[in-house]
This record gives C-alpha cells, sequence and structure tokens, in this order.
C-alpha cells in the first residue's frame, strides 16, 4: 500500500519536473519554475522516506551535513566563479549515483543478482565515477588551481584506448559474476574514476562550456543508471531528462563552435593546424580619445568575453551603458553562445550587474545590423570575435560563427596587453583600420571613461 | 516484463527531454542547466534505500554518503539556481 502512494507520489514529481523545466525556457517564468522543480524533488525524497526509510539516523546525519554544505556553498560563492561551483554539484551528483549502485550489491546477494542488474550497477558505478572525477578536474581548471591549458602527451590516445578495454573486461567479468566483494568491482571503481580524468585534462579552457554541459548529461544518465539497479521510477524519468537536456545544451556549444563532439573531447585545441602569422600596426587609444567618441556615438554594442568575468568589470560595463543610455544612445549586448566558460555565463554575470535581459541579444541577431553600431566594445573577448574564423582557411577556428564587430564603425577592444587570446591565435581584428586598442584592466578603463563622463 | 517497462519509460522521457530544452534561448542556458543538474540530485531518493539495508555496515556507509553527496546536489543545486534567476530583470521591474 505504501509503495503504491509512494509511486503515485513519483508521478506527481515527475509532472512538477517536467513542468518546472518547461517554464525554465523562459525568462519571465524561470523562477517559478525552478521552484516547482525543487517541490517535486521533495515530494519525491518524502515518498521515498516513507516507504524505503529505515536507519533514520544515518539519514538524517547526511540530510543535514549535505544540505550544510550546499547551503553554504550556494550563498558564499562569487557570481564570477559560479562555473566551477556548478561543476562541484554536479560532481556530487555523480558520487552519489555511484555509491548507490555500489551499496545496492550488499542487497540482494541473498537472493542473487541479475546479469541485467549488475550491469545496471556496473553503469550507474562507471559513469557516475567518471563523471565525479571529471568534474573535479573540470573545477580545478575553472578555478585556475589546475592549469586550464589542454594537457596533452604522446600515448594518450594508446593510453586511453587501453583504459576503455580495461573497463569493457571489468564490467563483462563483474556481470558474469556479480559480488559485492569481486576484484573486477574494485577495478571497475578505479578506471572509472581513472577516466574521468583522462577525459578532462586534454580540454583547453576555451572548450569548458561544452564539458560541463556534457558531465550535467553524464550525471542525469548515471543516476538513471541507478535507477535501473534498484528498480525505481522516479530516478529514471528525472535523470534521462537531465540527461537529454545536457545533450542538446552541449550540441548547441559544439555547434556555435562548429565542431563535433569528438573534436572537442579528443583534439586538443590548437594543435592540428598554425593559422597565418598577422602583421600589421596597432592604433592605441587614450582613455580621453575613447570618451570623445563614445559621447559622439548614437548606437553602442558592448561584446563580452571571459575577460570581463575574470576582471569582474559586469558592474562598471552595466553604469558606462547606462550613463550612454541618459545621452540618447541605443545600447545593447551581444553574447556569443560560447563567451565565457559555461552555457550561458555572460548573460548571468550581466544579469548580476542588473542588466535587463531585453538589451542581451544573441548572435544571430546582432550580425545582420553590425555596420549600423556605431562603437562595439569589446571586453576580454577574443576568439569569438576573431575575423580569421571567417577569411583564414588556415586558421584552426575557421568555420567557427563569430560576432562580426570587424564590419562596425569603430571597434574598442580592451586588453590587458598584446598576448593572444587563449587558443593561441593571431586576432587580424587588433590590426583593423577601424579598430582601437584600449590597453589596461578592463575595469580600470571603463571606470576612467565614466570618469571622463562625470567631468 | 519489468526492463521492458522500465525501458519504455526511458525512452519516452528522453524524448520529452529533447523536446523540453531544443527551445530554450541562450541567456537561460546556466540556469538551466544549474537547474537540470539539482534535478540530477534525485539520486537521493535511492540513497535511502541504501542506507537502509539491514545488518551491513558497509551498505549503510556507502548509503549514508549517497545521501550526503545528493543532497550537496539538490540543495545546492536549487539554492544556486534561484539565486541565479533573482537577477534576471525586464526592464519593466527594474523600473528606471
Amino acid at each position: 500500500m505504501i509503495d503504491l502512494i509512494a509511486n503515485f507520489s513519483y508521478i506527481v514529481s515527475a509532472a512538477l519536473f517536467i513542468y518546472g523545466l518547461k517554464m525554465l525556457g523562459s525568462p519571465a517564468t524561470a523562477r517559478k519554475g525552478n521552484i516547482l522543480s525543487s517541490i517535486g524533488m521533495l515530494v519525491a525524497v518524502v515518498a521515498a522516506l516513507v516507504s524505503d526509510g529505515a536507519a533514520f539516523e544515518i539519514i538524517a546525519g547526511g540530510i543535514i551535513i549535505g544540505a550544510a554544505i550546499g547551503l553554504l556553498a550556494a550563498r558564499l560563492v562569487a557570481m564570477t566563479s559560479m562555473p566551477e561551483m556548478v561543476a562541484l554539484f554536479n560532481g556530487s551528483g555523480g558520487a552519489a549515483s555511484l555509491l548507490v549502485g555500489w551499496a545496492t550489491l550488499y542487497q540482494s546477494t541473498d537472493a542473487g543478482i541479475s546479469g541485467f542488474t549488475a550491469f545496471t550497477i556496473a553503469l550507474a558505478i562507471l559513469i557516475g565515477g567518471l563523471t565525479f572525477t571529471g568534474s573535479l578536474i573540470a573545477y580545478g581548471k575553472l578555478s585556475e588551481k589546475l592549469n586550464s591549458a589542454a594537457f596533452v602527451f604522446s600515448g594518450q590516445r594508446l593510453l586511453n584506448g587501453l583504459l576503455l578495454l580495461a573497463i569493457a573486461a571489468c564490467v563483462y567479468r563483474f556481470c558474469t559474476d556479480p559480488a559485492a566483494d569481486s576484484v573486477y568491482l574494485y577495478g571497475l571503481l578505479g578506471l572509472a574514476l581513472l577516466l574521468g580524468i583522462m577525459a578532462v585534462i586534454p580540454i583547453g579552457g576555451a572548450d569548458m562550456p561544452v564539458v560541463i554541459s556534457l558531465l550535467n548529461s553524464y550525471s542525469g544518465i548515471a543516476a538513471c543508471a541507478a535507477g535501473f539497479a534498484i528498480n525505481n521510477n522516479i530516478l529514471i524519468v528525472a535523470g534521462s531528462l537531465v540527461g537529454a537536456s545536457g545533450i542538446i545544451l552541449t550540441n548547441i556549444m559544439c555547434k556555435a563552435m562548429n565542431r563535433s563532439l569528438a573534436n572537442v573531447l579528443f583534439s586538443g585545441f590548437g594543435a592540428v593546424k598554425v593559422g597565418k602569422a598577422v602583421e600589421g600596426e596597432v592604433k592605441p587609444v587614450s582613455v580621453e580619445d575613447a570618451y570623445y567618441i563614445l559621447e559622439a556615438a548614437s548606437n553602442v554594442c558592448f561584446v563580452p568575453g571571459y575577460g570581463m568575468a575574470v576582471a569582474q568589470a559586469q558592474h562598471v560595463v552595466k553604469e558606462l551603458g547606462h550613463i550612454l543610455e541618459a545621452n540618447g544612445c541605443e545600447v545593447s549586448y551581444a553574447i556569443h553562445p560560447v563567451a565565457g566558460r559555461m552555457p550561458g555565463h555572460m548573460n548571468v554575470l550581466l544579469a548580476e550587474a542588473d542588466v535587463p535581459y531585453e538589451q542581451l541579444v544573441e548572435m544571430d541577431d546582432i550580425n545582420p545590423r553590425i555596420e549600423n553600431v556605431d562603437v562595439a566594445i569589446v571586453i576580454g573577448a577574443n576568439d569569438v570575435v576573431n575575423p580569421s574564423a571567417r577569411e583564414d582557411e588556415d586558421s584552426p577556428i575557421y568555420g567557427m560563427p563569430i560576432i562580426n564587430v570587424d564590419q562596425a564603425r569603430t571597434v574598442f577592444v580592451l586588453k590587458r596587453s598584446m598576448a593572444s587570446g587563449f587558443s593561441g591565435v593571431d586576432n587580424p581584428l587588433f590590426f583593423g583600420e577601424n579598430t582601437r586598442m584600449l590597453f589596461g584592466d578592463a575595469k580600470e578603463s571603463i571606470s576612467g571613461v565614466i570618469g571622463e563622463f562625470g567631468s | 516484463m519489468d526492463i521492458v517497462f522500465l525501458t519504455f519509460i526511458l525512452v519516452l522521457a528522453v524524448f520529452l527531454g529533447f523536446e523540453l530544452i531544443s527551445k530554450v534561448p541562450a541567456t537561460l542556458h546556466t540556469p538551466l542547466m544549474s537547474g537540470a543538474n539539482a534535478i540530477s540530485g534525485i539520486t537521493l531518493a535511492g540513497a535511502f534505500v541504501a542506507a537502509g539495508i539491514s545488518g551491513n555496515d558497509m551498505a549503510n556507509w556507502l548509503g549514508g554518503a549517497a545521501v550526503t553527496f545528493a543532497t550537496i546536489n539538490v540543495v545546492g543545486g536549487y539554492l544556486v539556481t534561484d539565486r541565479m534567476l533573482s537577477m534576471f530583470k525586464s526592464k519593466r521591474s527594474t523600473g528606471k
């Protein structure tokens, strides 16, 4: 009877998840959608607790510790370090699925474990483990605790191939003779954790949006596999919803870079070809001159990139945008799909600075009317505005859709110095006829311009 | 039969997921991702079973750790998503 009620509650919570995800698709209803989905989670958790809960002291302890950590982390993290926080949460979801799969082995030992159940347990351990360590590495790279460049060494592919073979062998041997003390189980555990590390180290910082959304998808698939292992509907439904949504986001990110998923995962960026060296002279501009040009402009478009996050410049950018608007100028913010380190990274930062979302425009909307933009201000973006992607067939980023700022009347590029961007590709934009370089810290430069407006 | 039934659910849910997400504007990609991430903490419901397996300390420890990790995922995920979404404002509601 209790089981029946629990299963009906699962249906309610699945409906809430689905409706919540749907509402997350529009800015006006998104917050409500998230709350609905959290109510769905509450319903599912209470139902599971009532029908399966035993050992309440263990459960209560786990929930109290987990809730405290989650609460503190979510409250204290700065908006600029959001990508690594999401990676960590994701990793803990993967770890949980791994542990559930593992613990299930102890439950059904006397009754015997069917081959199918053993296989789903192996999947939960494999995908959960790889999500866990993969997310940790992604966290390290995003927070710059690890070198964020692609880490490639000779024999890497061979090693990864052997790793996959070893995993397949372990899964096979484990499924034929499933037991909690099987050597192959421990082998699988270790190899899955190793695979997560090996899968993420060769991926460079600029490709992180793809990795984050892929890992997100994996954590859903892991939950789904754990659901099969313990015969639980809601885990399967919720897990596969997350898995599918993660795959779609991954796909959007890959398309935005004009690369296949395989290309992102298996090749270190820039290792393939070296584009033409760019020659020419850069034209620096002073803060004062920048002010005169902006003062006369009637249409200004900001193009932010990861550098804006690093310089924490989103608030001064918004302030400048506000001043320009008061000056009778049309202001917009053009955001490339892969700008920053996670999908939609720039949108979140600008939202934090109170920029209304109507002013944020996507690449495909701004490009047709970029010629009417008087001044395009590039803040800490490089590859996503690099005209080589359009013109130079030898460039490693050739074919990637970009925001065509070089076709605006004037371009300001805010840049710390003349080093090339993350991918190590030269950017002809800096040498363009209509480009002016504003060297220095982005935040200070913009504050300087704001000061000029004040005086 | 159980396997067929569960797989049936799986396939339908996957299609539903694809339908739901494919038309989301770029502005919402981060909240969507972290909101979906919070949902993947549903493993919590499964962790209760593991924590309660009787007569095996190892299983209970694993289950307890799973409860902790999954709760971090759920609580942190939803709160961070809500914090992000609370910042998304329309021009009207900023009222300037």
